[in-house]
């Protein structure tokens, strides 16, 4: 059964192994071994309890046909914010599109550009990081993802160098990709020393499209490195889109992300961040918009291996309609560990009483002299500001439209750059504008 | 401006306002005191619309309209402005734009058209001058870590802005050290006009040594219990409430 999956979607007999250098070939073939053995998660399967991935399962995906014919720049307006000012990959059914991407100059020696395109010659950053951050066997769509992948964005800073500028990393889909799965792959190392920042957008021109979208983007931050990475999820609402983003961060390293999902019928999106080394500083803020019967579910897992680390985690969650939402937030410290400052906090607003959270906060301390808290909470919009709001001549709608702002407004402050705080913005405003015409249209 | 006849109202199962009975002009200055649960800022919070309490009986027209038919946003836009007790914190909005969505909303019930930030960044100097602010205070979220005299001076900036006809301040001077106290009421006698009315809540007589009212309530077990000039609040100090109480009662008693 999970072989006849590989075989369909080209794993097993294409191409993708036989692609690509000699040292990925095992890589890819053991992953789709692993595939092969323990195939699709059931709600068995404690990690997948509340996120069943039937449609997905039981789907007949066929490969993504690549680039699609047709994709204009003007089409992609909406998504590429701030393309003038920065780099802009774009990557179309998975496959990289140099004619919709926009390269500004950068700094010497750092690369941005298509990891397809890097894996035909023999690339020692690639040999040293590639498949080696995230392991084959932590879930099987990360090894579904390592045995198909063909291309994504690749990103590397060289030591002590500041990208300055931002790379952005978009992901589309078109109508082509309607029954297919796509598998991007993307790569950012920052060496020692050095700072950039990185957005990674998944994005449609298919609103209505059904299809699936696997990413897996692997991030080494090295000795004393700085990066904001921003992941804005925004597939159509029938597609479904299962991803992970592993990060292993070294020594007097600062790693702040910042994860939006406003997209999927089915969502998933896993961040995984190992701290390896001492005084370490990580950064986790997410949120989630949901409506309709989205199931879009968040779970985050960091590692404390060694003393003195920073930990600082906040996901929201702006629900409506029958949606639901899953946050699991593991925190792992180790004996090691001594020192460790842990908090991770997951609140979630309810717009509709048939919306529905399952939240689960998952700390195992093994280190004594450590401060680890968390706190969870499932609310409506507080009566008391509503009337405050409204006490102020703002009529009740809009009232609730400025508290909710407010709440996802208040996680969104934390990202660093400010026209990515301008496009979540915009992308929260639209959303409850786009409640209020759906709200009248049903009288 | 304002007719309040025989309000009863509660909160829960728990009768608050007694029939409270009240009139106010355009320009007068009335203080309400009373001991605590004696049923004023109970009062207050009804005149604007608080969800928590419900009018079980009663009336009052404001400006000719039924008051108590009107959402709260309704009340705010004819003019009516309560300075909250305890502002609340709203974290993800910086006071600018709270401020200039409250001012927009107000026009455009008035049919008039929104004011871009541009303009609202002038108009604003000139009503931060009011509570002797530096515009700093605009790109902070509303109520969000201020203390306890920033929320203060943040509800009488909002008066300043809103420019309303019937100004209601919730124990405005609770909670505030002398130097708050002072420029608080400082702004308030800057917004007194011919105009104007406000309706000053507080527990203490302290606050009415700045803004001097033209008439004193006293409620005792919601209702009010004796009204009279500025002194009232003077023999109030002297002689507490329990004399107000006392005299109530029997003032109760032979009327019975």
């Amino acid at each position: 059964m999970s072989e006849a999956v590989l075989q369909r979607l080209d794993i097993r007999a294409g191409t993708a192994i036989a692609e690509g250098p000699d040292w990925l070939e095992p890589v890819r073939r053991a992953a789709a071994d692993h595939f092969a053995k323990v195939g699709f998660p059931t709600s068995r399967d404690e990690e997948w309890r509340f996120t069943p991935v039937g449609p997905i399962a039981q789907g007949t995906w066929r490969p993504s046909p690549g680039v699609a014919a047709g994709v204009s720049a003007d089409r992609l307006a909406p998504f590429v914010f701030g393309q003038a000012e920065w780099s802009t990959l774009v990557f179309v059914n998975g496959a990289y599109s140099e004619a919709l991407s926009r390269i500004l100059e950068l700094p010497q020696g750092v690369r941005a550009g298509s990891l397809a395109e890097a894996l035909r010659g023999d690339d020692a950053v690639l040999r040293t990081h590639l498949a080696r951050h995230a392991p084959i066997d932590g879930s099987p769509f990360t090894a579904l993802n390592t045995a198909g992948f063909r291309d994504g964005g690749l990103l590397h800073v060289p030591a002590g160098l500041d990208l300055e500028r931002p790379v952005h990393f978009v992901h589309v889909t078109t109508p082509d990709a309607t029954g297919t799965a796509i598998h991007p792959r993307n790569l950012i190392v920052i060496e020692r020393g050095a700072r950039a920042s990185v957005i990674e957008s998944y994005v449609t021109l298919a609103p209505d499209g059904v299809y699936w979208t696997n990413p897996v983007t692997e991030v080494a931050a090295a000795a004393g490195s700085w990066l904001e990475h921003t992941r804005i999820q925004r597939e159509s609402e029938r597609a479904h889109h299962v991803g992970l983003t592993h990060v292993d961060q070294e020594r007097d390293s600062h790693y702040r992300s910042f994860s939006m999902a406003m997209g999927g019928a089915l969502a998933r999106h896993n961040l995984h961040v190992r701290l390896n080394d001492e005084n370490i500083e990580t950064l986790m803020y997410g949120l989630y918009l949901t409506r309709g019967e989205q199931v879009v579910d968040n779970h985050t897992a960091i590692f404390h291996d060694q003393p003195n680390c920073r930990s600082w985690e906040v996901y929201k969650g702006v629900l409506d309609g029958r949606s639901r939402a899953v946050f699991n937030g593991k925190v792992f410290v180790q004996p090691e560990a001594q020192k460790t400052d842990a908090k991770q906090t997951n609140r979630n607003l309810l717009l509709s009483d048939l919306a529905r959270v399952d939240t689960k906060p998952q700390l195992e301390i093994f280190a004594d002299d450590v401060k680890c808290t968390h706190g969870a909470t499932v609310g409506r919009l507080d009566d008391v500001a509503l009337f405050y709001a409204r006490s102020r001549g703002v009529p009740r709608e809009a009232a609730e439209r400025l508290l909710t702002y407010a709440f996802a407004a208040e996680v969104i402050e934390e990202v660093a750059l400010e026209p990515v705080r301008n496009e979540l913005d915009r992308l929260v405003l639209d959303r409850l504008e786009a409640r209020r015409g759906g709200a009248a249209g049903r009288g | 401006m304002l007719e309040i006849r025989d309000l009863r109202a509660t909160a829960g199962d728990i009768e608050i306002l007694k029939g409270i009975n009240l009139t106010v002009n355009r320009g007068e200055v009335h203080a309400l005191m009373g001991p605590n649960g004696s049923g004023k800022s109970t009062l207050a919070q009804v005149l604007a619309g608080h969800p928590s309490y419900q009018v079980t009986s009663g009336s009052v027209i404001y400006e000719g309209q039924d008051l108590l038919d009107m959402e709260p946003e309704e009340r705010a836009q004819a003019g009516v402005f309560l300075a909250f007790q305890y502002p609340v914190e709203i974290p993800g909005v910086s006071n600018a734009y709270f401020l200039r969505a409250a001012y927009n909303e107000i026009r455009k019930s008035k049919g008039l058209e929104e004011i871009d930030s541009m303009d609202f960044i002038d108009l604003l100097e000139e009503k931060l001058k009011v509570v002797e602010w530096g515009p700093e205070i605009m790109s902070r979220a509303v109520n969000s870590g201020f203390s306890g005299g920033e929320k203060k001076r943040n509800e009488i900036l909002q008066l300043a802005l809103l420019e309303p006809k019937l100004a209601i301040l919730d124990e405005t001077d609770s909670g505030l050290d002398i130097d708050a106290l002072r420029i608080v009421a400082a702004g308030v006698n800057k917004l007194r006009s011919p105009d104007r009315a406000f309706v000053v809540v507080t527990h203490y007589q302290r606050l009415l040594n700045y803004i001097v009212p033209d008439f004193v309530h006293v409620l005792s077990n919601g209702r009010i219990a004796m009204s009279g000039g500025k002194d009232l609040a003077h023999e109030l100090e002297a002689k507490g409430y329990e004399w107000v109480e006392a005299a109530s009662a029997a003032a109760a008693g032979a009327g019975a």
